[in-house]
């Protein structure tokens, strides 16, 4: 039986999402990858998890916070220094276009 | 002298140089010169610094001659994995989308480093992003691994793995997300460690899954390994993942004695796909530590072989959210290409920078996140990971340590798995269920195959119990001679 568990189109929609850009036959290969991949996650399921609360953390830690205190931020120069495009005081980027 | 300066360990370095009997400047330039002697084969550095190393170890020496009171490592060379940002250098995470990104800033481990008087000798290559088992998917060129020039090192943190067993190095950094310190220690016969998760900074690792990246040691011992443990960790407040946790000096757990110590060799880890040479080393070398006392017992860990698909929806889809801030607008790689717009700049930008396993894994966790298939993929997984690390605090109630292959495996060729990616990813099968439970664990050189390649034994302890692992890792290390046997180059 051969499932196809993900479609090149989704692929696209997908790749879309994460700002990714794949020709028709990157998709396709990348399709094919998923697919597979896809098909070994299949191996959870035979795992019963509905009393199973999840684990997004190995540490059970919340709120770590600070005080609201002023400390010493890096310079202007430091931070535009890696810029690929920048004028005296900002990064440059290409204009957006405005919609009709 | 009767050995080269690069040849010895960092404890036995650091009495020559408090000693006065090396200087910090001769010891740098023996590592330097066997690196350019070298590197042009093994390839274990992205790049190397030896002016800022040279600089650095000359201040050592004056602030020594000048009677003033040094940290006990001060004037050891160290590499650094190259995702974790080094001020004023070249931090690539050999990627193209960051060739040639020059970070305004040190990580907390670079930093505690620099303090403590390590000199940087350069930054090590590894899998991009560290999304890898074989330092082959770096966006530059692989590295090779010193026992074998036509294999690989293992990965991600090949380079250093390898700069460590070819002693291009005496002390190095790595990063683990699924293995990535262990497994490349294993395939090149050094120690590895990945600390308990949060016992290290992440602040200045580039992440990659969040809930999974710890940095640790790469070195030719255990002692070595503790030693710089030491310097490294510690509850940092720019890490808000961080654990307030003491740290104790690590040395104070090298004792020669398992007595009586409980250890668990886990059943479903030593199963298919483990090579016959792999689990014999490994099965004598808990024998070993048997006769020295330990009690050894199998246990099973039920789920152990349910972490590899967990963690391949668990890391990705983390990565997925990490990697969304390379886009080309405040660093890296831009397109020089036209844009339209603004989704047109972040798409061909990252187009242009990220290599194919980067690309795989973010669509992979970009699908498993998105609507209608979060809780059937991710959600899942994280199911999953908790049933996962059930099971490792249940083998700590009888057990006060897991032992187990690192890798079903010794290192394999270069290309030789490149087209199959779910085997790729099986070398990590041993390791990554560690890293979901965010226990640490080590890998120690064990024995060669009959090849001549490097097997490694890995060891695992409960949460922030680093020191009944480097305890038993010491004595196993002491009672062998594996640790000492180094690659003819």
């Amino acid at each position: 039986m051969s499932d196809v568990r993900i479609s090149k189109e989704e692929v696209q929609h997908v790749a879309y999402l994460a700002r990714l850009l794949l020709t028709d036959e990157e998709a396709e290969a990348m399709r094919q990858d998923l697919d597979a991949i896809l098909e070994h996650f299949q191996k959870l399921q035979e795992l019963n998890t509905d009393d199973v609360p999840p684990t997004s953390h190995p540490l059970a830690i919340t709120n770590v916070f600070r005080d609201d205190v002023v400390g010493q931020p890096m310079s202007r120069e430091e931070i535009l220094a890696n810029a690929p495009q920048r004028d005296e005081e900002c990064f440059r980027v290409p204009l957006i276009m405005e919609e009709e | 002298m009767l050995v080269e300066p690069y040849e010895l360990t960092a404890h036995e370095v650091c009495q020559l140089l408090q000693r006065k009997e090396l200087s910090a400047r001769e010891l740098c330039d023996a590592v330097l010169e066997r690196i350019e002697q070298l590197d042009g084969d093994i390839r274990a550095y992205l790049t190397v610094t030896p002016d800022e190393a040279r600089e650095q170890a000359r201040r050592v020496d004056e602030r020594r001659a000048a009677g003033e009171e040094l940290h006990p490592l001060a004037g050891v060379p160290l590499a650094i994995k190259d995702n974790m940002c080094t001020r004023g250098v070249k931090t690539t995470c050999a990627s193209k989308i960051l060739a040639n990104f020059v970070p305004p800033f040190d990580a907390t481990v670079v930093a505690r480093a620099r303090e403590a008087g390590l000199v940087f000798l350069g930054k090590t290559n590894l899998d991009e992003f560290a999304m890898g088992s074989s330092t082959e998917n770096s966006g530059f060129f692989p590295t090779h691994n010193p026992w074998d020039k036509e294999r690989v090192p293992g990965g991600s943190s090949g380079g250093s793995a390898a700069a460590i067993a070819a002693q291009e190095a005496i002390l190095a950094l790595g990063s683990d997300t699924g293995g990535s310190i262990r497994q490349p220690a294993s395939f090149c016969g050094v120690v590895g460690l990945k600390p308990t998760y949060g016992r290290v900074s992440r602040y200045g690792l580039v992440a990659f899954a969040s809930s999974l990246d710890q940095i640790g040691p790469l070195t030719k011992d255990v002692r070595d390994a503790a030693l710089l443990l030491n310097v490294i960790s510690g509850k940092d407040p720019l890490d808000a993942t961080s654990a307030e946790v003491d740290v104790p000096d690590f040395t104070e757990s090298l004792i020669d004695d398992v007595n009586g110590v409980r250890i668990g060799v886990v059943r479903e880890l030593f199963a298919e796909g483990v090579q016959d040479e792999v689990r014999d080393a490994v099965r004598a070398a808990i024998d070993v530590l048997a006769d020295a006392g330990a009690q050894c017992e199998e246990v099973s860990l039920p789920h152990a072989l349910y972490g590899l698909p967990c963690y391949y929806l668990i890391a990705p889809s983390e990565a997925s959210s990490n990697l969304a801030r390379f886009d080309g607008v405040r660093y890296g790689h831009r397109t020089q290409e036209r844009v339209a717009d603004h989704i047109e700049l972040y798409q061909k930008t990252r187009r242009e920078g990220f290599g194919a396993e980067v690309k795989r894994r973010i669509l992979i966790g970009t699908y498993a996140l998105s609507a209608g298939y979060y809780d059937a993929y991710y959600l899942k997984a994280l199911k999953v990971r908790t049933l996962i690390k059930r099971d490792f605090e249940k083998a700590f109630e009888r057990f006060d340590v897991l032992a187990a292959p690192t890798s079903p495996t010794v290192a394999f060729k270069l290309g030789e798995r490149l087209a199959d990616h779910l085997a790729m990813k099986m070398s990590d099968v041993c390791t990554i269920p560690v890293n979901l439970a965010g226990i640490p664990g080590i890998s120690v050189p064990c024995g060669l195959s009959r090849e001549g390649l490097p097997i490694g034994l890995q060891l695992m302890s409960k949460l922030f119990d680093e020191q009944t692992l480097l305890r038993v890792a010491y004595t196993y290390e002491q009672a062998t001679e594996w640790h000492l046997r180094r690659p003819e180059l």
